[in-house]
């Protein structure tokens, strides 16, 4: 027994020191080619290697979203398979920071990752690797964290929601003009994950850009306490229907909602991207950020050695913000027309989302808010974010940080 | 007549219980299970993919030693899921299924993360760890001990009781990330001390996991001895064996019951503690990661003893380490990994069938050939 465990142990180590050396050797002849041939310039595009950590795979839409943009991306700019890598499902926990690790290892020039709850992993890869670019999206803490090669990402993904809620809206004043309920009746049922100011936007955005075009409208919320938990999606949307939703939006990653609505035959505007194929019946328009504009910008900007904003968020403008294809067969007459129309003014700046004008607060119009920017954990409220009569979303920092409960919205459950 | 006696015939295979084998023969056996599932495994992955299976498996080497830091990865992961074998072991050897370890780890973890963010401005770092080491382990030993309580006054089910206390701890650590959240409602407590690293178990000589492998090296021998060599561990065969059996010959079943769990109860709650404080420094609902579940294989593939289980710990997560490795240089999706490490696992169990068991042929005898 004990000289067979010997035996297999050695024959361990000797595999490991084999392939430790292999992978040694290989990983330090990457970067002097790679010096070797930058100097060449433009055609650098085979100069970079960037590896991606992704929360789930593609059953999640969240992280879809983000592997669609990356392949697109890796399309656009002509990469190799060996100069991207993804690694999936990796958790938030000390596994984060051993995958960013290894990427750096394997070579990476740029480690992105997904999901809120990697964040300080990522900043402990910054801090040991100065060399590679760390990007990270959703993220609040890169502004203040004085490391150089640290970086959040967002998009102003609130002007989606608030586009989303306009066609909600007419699909809504729709159904009121066809007789299936009164205008007081037009409640919309929104499933949130958590009481975060993200989902706080979110939901906001879409209530006040609905409310643009219904005035009457109402909204429950009901959170989860989870972003993807498909029986607790489903039976938040049949709860919000149960209570005389006449339609539904969600913003929460599994499927749970979209079909829970396809099958109570209510109408549902989606999130992450498209889920007419699976409600064609229910499906209206789906609101999404497009990661591929920031994947692009990361890429060359590395390769020209620029920096890579600390802080970036874009929106309609740059493509970060999209809606998918509107399903006509449920949508209002003219929806299509008045996205138009609404994302035109919002890209010119003719129209703000959160105008304090068209939302009160407890009753009260507001003139001024502190919000908590530079994230503690005492949740410091630290810069006015009210100016020029708007809430200024995204301005001061790329994740959202609108947190304020505005009248019109009911809030079902806040223990999340 | 006839019938009866075409009845009495005796099939052309039948199984027989053997003596015990020759230590190398069982594990000749075992290695061609192994080869076995690896040939199975590859021609899977040649019908599913096409790819080389070679390939293959010379990337599950490389995702689990490729580098110095796979390699201390790797042990550490080996390190925490052996810790979580070591201590539900004594339980399974006593027959008592605990399948609450997922749960008892994640009180000991909540516990740790509740005292490095309560404390971490009022205790002296010394201090604070005694608080640590002792809230984690209580936390664990009381998880352990209400099932077994019940079990031992009033032979409740402790395989629903252990399972559902499981819920509860993940309810809890939900109720607790709500309260500690940051930002407030982000549903992530987030790395606790991040800047100060109070509470932090210390790394050795630079590396961080050399002290999470050394306390679980520690309690992997000192469970060896206890279950081998002392009276209790001799009571919780004799309790496993036969209850009647126990109470005949004078031991309190009751004790043995409690005492039991309360010992697995407190190496799940250190386990908590290496998790939180030593690695992740910072507690979720997935902190565990299954583990609890995993160690009961680590415990069943090992035949209970604590030396047998560094293999077996070994082998599943040199299997989960691999199956990460294929799916991020293939581009396969993770769930084609948990095909191959179910295969290997599968004969990995079905090779203890014929270490246990000879298939025999029938032995053709003179005026039966009919």
């Amino acid at each position: 027994m004990k000289k067979l465990l010997t035996l297999l142990l050695t024959a361990a180590m000797a595999v490991s020191v084999l392939t430790g050396c292999g992978g040694a050797s290989s990983s330090s002849a990457a970067p002097s080619a790679s010096g070797a041939t930058s100097a060449a310039g433009s055609q650098a595009a085979k100069d970079v290697k960037i590896g991606f950590i992704f929360l789930h795979d593609e059953n999640s839409t969240y992280d879809k979203n983000f592997i669609d943009a990356a392949k697109a991306v890796k399309e656009k700019l002509g990469l190799s398979d060996d100069q991207v890598i993804f690694k999936t499902n990796i958790p938030e926990s000390s596994e984060c920071y051993e995958a960013a690790a290894d990427l750096a290892d394997r070579g990476c020039d740029i480690v992105f990752a997904d999901s809120f709850g990697h964040e300080q992993y990522i900043a402990q890869a910054a801090e040991e690797f100065p060399e590679v670019q760390f990007c990270h999206a959703t993220g609040t803490t890169a502004h203040t964290a004085d490391l150089p090669n640290f970086h959040n990402a967002f998009a102003s993904i609130y002007e989606g929601r608030y586009l989303a809620g306009i066609a909600a809206g007419m699909k809504l004043n729709e159904m009121i003009e066809n007789g299936e309920f009164t205008a007081e009746e037009a409640k919309i049922g929104y499933i949130g994950a958590y009481t975060y100011a993200e989902v706080i936007s979110g939901y906001t955005a879409f209530y006040l850009g609905a409310k643009s075009v219904c005035p009457t409208a109402t909204m429950d919320v009901q959170f989860t306490g989870s972003w993807y938990d498909e029986t607790a999606e489903k039976e938040a949307a049949n709860l919000l229907i149960g209570r005389g939703s006449k339609l539904i939006s969600q913003h929460a990653d599994s499927m749970g909602a979209p079909t829970a609505c396809e099958t109570a035959g209510v109408p549902n505007i989606s999130y992450n991207g498209s889920t007419l194929s699976a409600c064609p019946n229910t499906f209206i328009v789906s609101s999404r950020i497009d990661w591929e504009p920031y994947f692009e910008y990361i890429i060359t900007s590395f390769l020209n050695g620029e920096a890579i904003d600390a802080d970036w968020s874009h929106g309609l403008d740059e493509g970060s913000v999209v809606l998918t294809d509107l399903n006509e067969k449920v949508a209002a007459a003219g929806t299509a027309d008045a996205l138009k129309e609404a994302k035109e003014k919002l890209v010119a700046g003719e129209l703000h989302v959160f105008d304090t004008a068209t939302f009160t607060v407890k009753g009260e119009t507001l003139t001024s808010y502190m919000a908590d920017v530079d994230t503690d954990a005492n949740y410091t409220p630290d810069t006015e974010v009210i100016e020029d009569g708007y809430f200024h979303e995204s301005e001061k920092r790329s994740a959202p940080y609108f947190d304020l409960r505005i009248d019109g919205i009911n809030t079902l459950n806040e223990k999340f | 007549m006839h019938n009866n006696e075409k009845h009495k015939r005796e099939p052309r295979f039948h199984i027989a219980k053997r003596d015990a084998l020759v230590w190398w023969k069982a594990w000749l056996i075992r290695g061609c299970a192994v080869l076995t599932a690896l040939v199975v495994s590859g021609i899977i992955t040649v019908l599913l993919t096409g790819l080389n299976p070679i390939g293959v498996y010379a990337t599950m080497i490389d995702g689990a030693f490729g580098t110095t830091r796979r390699i201390w990865s790797l042990f550490q992961n080996i390190a925490m899921l052996l810790c979580v074998g070591v201590a539900v072991t004594p339980a399974f050897k006593m027959r008592f299924w605990n399948i609450g370890a997922e749960g008892q780890v994640l009180v000991g973890g909540l516990a740790t993360a509740a005292c490095m963010i309560l404390f971490s401005e009022t205790l002296s770092t010394p201090v604070l760890f005694i608080v640590m080491i002792a809230a984690s382990i209580l936390a664990g030993m009381v998880w352990a001990v209400i099932p077994a309580f019940f079990r031992a006054n009033w032979n409740t089910n402790e395989t629903l009781f252990t399972l559902m206390m499981n819920y509860i701890a993940i309810q809890l650590v939900s109720f607790f990330t709500y309260q500690w959240s940051v930002p407030k409602g982000s549903g992530q407590i987030g790395v606790i001390n991040r800047a100060t690293k109070i509470g932090w178990l210390p790394a050795i000589g630079g590396h961080s996991y050399l002290l999470n492998i050394l306390v679980v090296l520690a309690l992997t021998v000192f469970m060896y001895f206890y279950l081998r060599h002392s009276k209790h561990g001799y009571e919780i065969s004799v309790v496993g064996e036969s209850e009647n059996t126990a109470r005949y010959i004078g031991i309190n079943v009751k004790k043995v019951i409690i005492r039991t769990m309360l010992l697995s109860g407190a190496i799940c709650g250190i386990a908590g503690l290496l998790l939180v404080s030593g690695t992740d420094h910072t507690i979720t609902r997935d902190t565990v990661a299954g583990r609890g579940f995993t160690a009961i294989m680590v415990s069943w593939l090992a035949k209970f003893n604590p030396l047998y289980m560094i293999l077996t710990s070994f082998l599943i997560v040199f299997l989960q380490k691999g199956a990460v490795e294929i799916s991020t240089t293939f581009g396969l999706n993770d769930s084609f990994s948990d095909i191959l490490t179910g295969i290997i696992i599968f004969f990995i169990i079905g090779s203890e069938f014929f270490i246990n068991y000879a298939i025999k042929a029938r032995t053709v005898q003179k005026g039966e050939n009919a």
